[in-house]
């Protein structure tokens, strides 16, 4: 702790560093999966609910088995169950998907209370850290770079899904699907089953997400776990244009501006700690003015988006 | 139904005892039926935020924000008007929530009818602006320093409460919430302007053509949408907590919008269904106490409605649903 003070104002930069990482890492996953699903034609605001229930069979089956990785592999199924209920009650006629994200959401948190009452208590293997800062003799430049391995895998994952979206046949058809449904229908592609695989693999990446919050940062399962992650990454995903190295930039963002508010409470600027946690949101709402029109769709918006119809 | 039955079985319960809870908790007594219209008060506004909005084709689900920023402005008009007679302070308060509400709310209809910036999104994004606008205020500009358990706001005044409806426990939200549901059935089914709204939501190029001033019926109907959800915040603040603090965000306003979507955006058949919920919502601790469950089970049991319930619109129909409803 001695070098805390020397450090100063550079620890400002070097905390909304840590927290781009830490706080960001969960956003990174949710928000690939919601490009994703939103990228065959669909909104999944359950994804909320599908972020709690990952964290909560996360941190129950590592407290079981003493496995975290297990963990993060069984919140993915879970996620990618929830995905696949929300798309098939999407594919129903006149079912509009916002009402059963919500209804999900719901359900998704609901259950994870639920069957997570025994797990508030018990410590449950977390998943190991990287060490990045073992170059630098400060306490918090270590602190800052400590990433965990899903961090890494998030961001592989953001150009491979940008690859796949873009130069695979399976990605040429989420996006015609997204795109138009009747174009797509008509060379030959079934678009509902492509939306129920965009938007349950979409709930699988959400589901390792919440896990990523129970087994690492905060690192323990408790009911207010998610502040609304879930559906922030709704918004992240417009943010970011439906791109998925952009999403991964926009996460690191969100997750920075979060750090921001008590980075600047450590050097003495207390006023207005909570207005800076509404920061992201404003800029979100300022580049959607700024960049949509009444008369065109916003560049790489999915034409079959019931937002942008 | 049945899905939760066998949930319920499997995690040990009498699945028919449970349900008998429910209806006892929620409707079985006296006692149960005012804390049941106590709590589908705020959802009858909030759901109102997003069935005005749907007549026109608006998906809305600023109702969390709205109820929030109309809770802040009715403290704020409290304490601007402190010294004022009960009855103006009360009528201020009023005022001051629907106003803030249906600023915030119809915000995001100018941005949808002037920049076409989509009004789902930034509903959702101005909920977390409010949420985090309340927190600032409450530790700061506006925090009363006696109360250290939760950041919370000056209190409005015992004496500028709204009180309880003579005979009965449950305060005059109840009768707020009926009479907004009332009006905005007239205002959609029997005006002018209802009929020009549901135009718009029926076919927007049409409604253009006749010359329907389309940007000005969207901002009209997102701010008195925004208005009822700011109204439900006066209530819960005037009602219920005596101030504002971060007890305020509960998740009514998106109870509202399962609300609205389950009585279709009828905005009369906003009531049978916000009091069902409030009655889900109400016999939660007796379900707790007498079954040994944890208090997430009803949440579960909502979400399992609300997917049956959307689900199976298509396939039954009107009728069919009302009956699912009176379960």
């Amino acid at each position: 702790m001695d070098s805390v003070i020397p450090l100063g104002w550079w620890g400002v930069p070097l905390a909304v560093l840590g927290g781009a990482i830490r706080a960001g890492t969960p956003f990174i996953f949710v928000s690939l999966g919601e490009c994703l699903t939103e990228k065959s034609g669909r909104i999944n605001l359950g994804l909320e609910g599908t972020l709690v229930m990952g964290a909560m069979s996360a941190y129950g089956i590592s407290y079981l088995t003493g496995s975290p990785w297990l963990g993060v592999l069984v919140a993915g199924g879970s996620g990618m169950v929830l995905g696949a209920l929300h798309a098939w009650a999407c594919s129903r006629p006149r079912v509009n998907d916002i009402a059963v994200g919500i209804a999900l959401m719901v359900f998704g948190t609901g259950l994870a209370f639920y069957l997570g009452k025994p797990f508030v208590q018990p410590k449950a293997p977390g998943l190991p850290a990287i060490e990045l800062g073992w170059w630098s003799d400060h306490s918090q430049v270590r602190a800052a770079l400590q990433v965990n391995a899903l961090f890494a895998v998030g961001l592989v994952l953001a150009p491979l899904l940008r690859w796949g979206l873009y130069n695979t046949r399976w990605g040429l058809a989420v996006r015609a699907a997204g795109d138009s449904a009747d174009a797509a229908q008509s060379l030959g592609y079934r678009v509902d089953r492509i939306r129920l695989i965009s938007t349950a693999l979409g709930g699988f990446l959400a589901g390792v997400g919440g896990a990523f919050l129970s087994l690492y940062f905060p690192g323990s399962w408790n009911e207010g776990l998610s502040s609304g992650q879930g559906l922030m990454a709704v918004a992240l995903v417009i943010f970011a244009r439906w791109d998925p190295i952009l999403c991964v930039l926009a996460s690191l963002l969100f997750g920075g501006a979060s750090a921001l508010g008590p980075a600047l409470q450590s050097v003495g600027i207390t006023s207005g700690y909570y207005l800076f946690n509404a920061a992201p949101y404003v800029l979100t709402l300022l580049i959607m003015v700024a960049t949509s029109s009444t008369r065109r769709l916003m560049k790489g918006t999915p034409g079959e988006l019931s937002v942008s119809k | 139904m049945a899905l939760f039955g066998v949930f319920l079985a499997l995690s040990g319960a009498n699945p028919i005892d449970v349900f008998a809870s429910i209806y006892r908790g929620a409707f079985g007594s006296w006692f149960a039926w005012q804390n049941t219209l106590q709590l589908a008060a705020p959802f009858m506004l909030t759901a109102l935020c997003t069935a005005l909005p749907a007549q026109l084709g608006l998906i809305v689900i600023g109702g969390e924000g709205a109820l929030i920023i109309g809770g802040i402005a009715a403290v704020v008009a409290a304490l601007a008007m402190r010294g004022a007679p009960p009855f103006a302070v009360i009528v201020g308060m009023m005022a001051g929530g629907m106003a803030a509400g249906g600023l915030w709310v119809g915000l995001a209809g100018a941005l949808r009818a002037y920049r076409g910036v989509n009004e789902t999104i930034s509903t959702l994004l101005l909920n977390y602006i409010a949420i985090a606008l309340m927190n600032h205020l409450v530790t700061g500009p506006i925090r009363d320093p006696e109360v250290v358990n939760r950041p919370s706001s000056w209190h409005v005044g015992e004496a500028n409460m709204i009180g309880s409806i003579p005979g009965m426990d449950v305060h005059w939200g109840l009768v707020i919430g009926l009479v907004a549901c009332a009006a905005a059935f007239v205002l959609m089914h029997s005006t002018v302007f209802g009929f020009a709204a549901r135009m718009v939501g029926g076919n927007v190029r049409a409604a253009r053509l006749a010359g329907l001033p389309v940007p000005l019926l969207t901002i009209t109907a997102c701010m008195i949408g925004g208005a009822a959800a700011g109204l439900a915040g006066m209530v819960e603040v005037a009602a219920v907590h005596g101030r504002v603090s971060s007890s305020l965000v509960v998740g009514y306003g998106y109870t509202g919008v399962l609300v609205a979507f389950i009585a279709r955006q009828n905005p009369l058949a906003v009531v049978p269904t916000a009091t069902l919920l409030g009655g889900i919502n109400a016999s939660s601790g007796l379900v707790q106490r007498t079954h040994d469950l944890p208090d997430a089970t009803v949440l579960v049991m909502q979400g399992i409605i609300f997917l049956m319930i959307l689900v199976s619109e298509p396939l039954y129909g009107r009728f069919r649903m009302l009956q699912r409803q009176s379960i």
